[in-house]
């Protein structure tokens, strides 16, 4: 399983749930499997191409996908994902 | 009716009402606060402005608060130097030092958006506020919260310098050192502002507290007797206050109380850490985010949050955004002090060697007027700058000994 922390603008979606368990292989599965339980999750998060928003921010592990493979950063059992809106700070 | 309509998404335009929120919950956009113009421009004028007390609160009109100002009643109103020696050396006849070094209680520009955002979390009904800071901002908060009588948490990155640890601790506030940078410190932030009903003044309150900024251009304006100058050089960590600069100028510009609006908009970054430098150079808008390594503490932001909208400031004013080495830096520090008598920390050393290097690219040309923004202190990075300034001449306390030192050197 692969915990989820999901941010405030988006646990609308989950019945306000700020964690949720879910599998997936990679970014782009979780974000999948996200979007069967969660209806809506993928729209908010991804732009029409499929990209991540330029306002969400994905970690893995506290690590920034960017520095990672981006969605295809791949997952593996008990890693712990964050998605924290980019702005903030400064 | 208030001058403050609401929130509004900066990307998509929904609109939210003016409480503790700073993302669009459609596109993650960033809120900011939108004001009734009409309703500000019957009330502000040069006289009310001129008249009103010697802060940043004599902007009141375009600051949003709802009732009267309780927070930092002393900040703003910093010194505008003519650089008469450094001018001339960078071959600028009209340069001007905005120095926030000297800005009161805690010496950095961070002040002035600090004084907003308690302000305006008082009125909110907010009892604790908090911050993930780089330094000046824990150090503001810190000093302000205890004077105003918050609960007050801040959170730093464990490395940083010793004079901003003790620049928080002296006050007594929770100060929660992470290990991790900045950057960590921001996202572990973020979460737990999901999770505490407190006041993060530069998450769940940013729109306010960003506002604060502002009157660094309207300080300005006044201060060249109600001109925008032609060029501004303006260090960049997350890009807001590049960004808020660029919206005082405009906001004066559309109330009349300024005109023919033309300046060209610099950013200044330490090469160790230039995510937006490195974006504007490619013509790119997107900012590959990188691991800050730079002495420049204070602009050690590797995930800008308003680096998209700096880059798009720089560009359509014909502004340039440069980056300097961390040598470049200190003898930005030391052409600032041996020149004009102010001690700027390590920010304010990328300013002016970004300045100077604007300068010698010919840039910035001798008639035009240039107001570079010096954010901090120097007394608080002197680790920084401790290796390049020499040590005092020993001796004894005797004439003889003094005389023999003189001419060691002069020799």
């Amino acid at each position: 399983m692969i915990k989820v922390r999901i941010p405030t603008p988006l646990r609308r979606l989950t019945g306000g749930q700020g964690e949720v368990d879910l599998e997936g292989e990679s970014i782009a599965a979780l974000i999948n499997t996200l979007e069967l339980q969660f209806p809506g999750m993928k729209e908010r998060l991804c732009d029409e191409k499929g990209a991540v928003r330029r306002f969400v921010n994905i970690y893995v592990n506290e690590e920034d996908i960017r520095f990672h493979q981006g969605l295809e950063t791949p997952l593996t059992e008990g890693d712990e994902v964050s998605i924290i809106p980019a702005i903030a700070g400064g | 009716m208030s001058k403050i309509k609401g929130l509004v998404c900066k990307e998509c335009k929904k609109t939210y009402p003016a409480e503790a929120v700073h993302v669009c919950e459609f596109c993650f956009g960033p809120l900011e606060v939108a004001y009734n113009y009409d309703q500000i421009h019957t009330k502000i004028s040069k006289e009310k402005i001129l008249n009103g007390p010697l802060s940043l609160w004599r902007y009141e009109d375009l600051l949003p608060i709802e009732s009267t100002p309780t927070v930092g009643l002393h900040t703003g109103f910093t010194p505008m130097v003519h650089a008469k020696n450094l001018g001339p050396k960078l071959g600028l006849d009209y340069l001007y030092i905005k120095n926030d070094s000297v800005n009161p209680p805690t010496l950095s520009f961070k002040d002035r958006v600090v004084a907003v955002a308690l302000t305006r979390a008082k009125e909110l009904g907010f009892d604790t506020v908090a911050c993930a800071s780089t330094g000046n901002l824990a150090n503001s908060v810190s000093a302000n919260a205890a004077e105003a009588n918050f609960k007050c948490f801040v959170f730093i990155p464990s490395d940083l310098e010793s004079g901003k640890i003790l620049g928080n601790l002296v006050y007594n506030p929770r100060v929660v050192a992470v290990e991790g940078n900045y950057d960590d410190v921001n996202r572990l932030c973020s979460e737990i502002a999901g999770e505490y009903p407190w006041a993060f003044v530069n998450i769940n309150l940013r729109p306010y507290y960003s506002e604060g900024s502002k009157t660094l251009a309207y300080e300005t304006a006044e201060a060249l007797n109600w001109r925008a100058p032609d060029h501004v050089v303006v260090p960049i960590a997350s890009g807001s206050l590049l960004t808020k600069i660029y919206k005082g100028f405009h906001e004066f510009e559309r109330l009349g109380l300024i005109s023919d609006l033309t300046t060209q908009i610099h950013g200044a970054q330490a090469l160790g850490c230039s995510p937006v430098a490195t974006a504007f150079k490619k013509k790119s808008d997107f900012i590959q985010p990188v691991k800050p390594d730079t002495i420049a503490k204070s602009l050690a932001i590797g995930n800008p949050a308003d680096g998209f909208y700096a880059i798009k400031i720089a560009q359509e004013t014909d502004g340039i955004i440069e980056s300097v080495t961390d040598e470049e830096i200190i003898g930005g520090i030391k052409l600032l002090a041996e020149n004009e008598g102010i001690f700027t920390e390590t920010a304010g050393g990328v300013t002016v060697a970004v300045l100077k290097k604007l300068a010698t690219q010919g840039v910035l040309k001798k008639g035009a007027s240039v107001v570079a923004y010096i954010t901090g202190n120097g007394l608080k990075t002197q680790e920084a700058i401790a290796p390049a300034v020499g040590a005092p001449s020993l001796i004894q306390p005797n004439l003889a000994s003094f005389q023999q030192t003189l001419k060691k050197e002069r020799q």
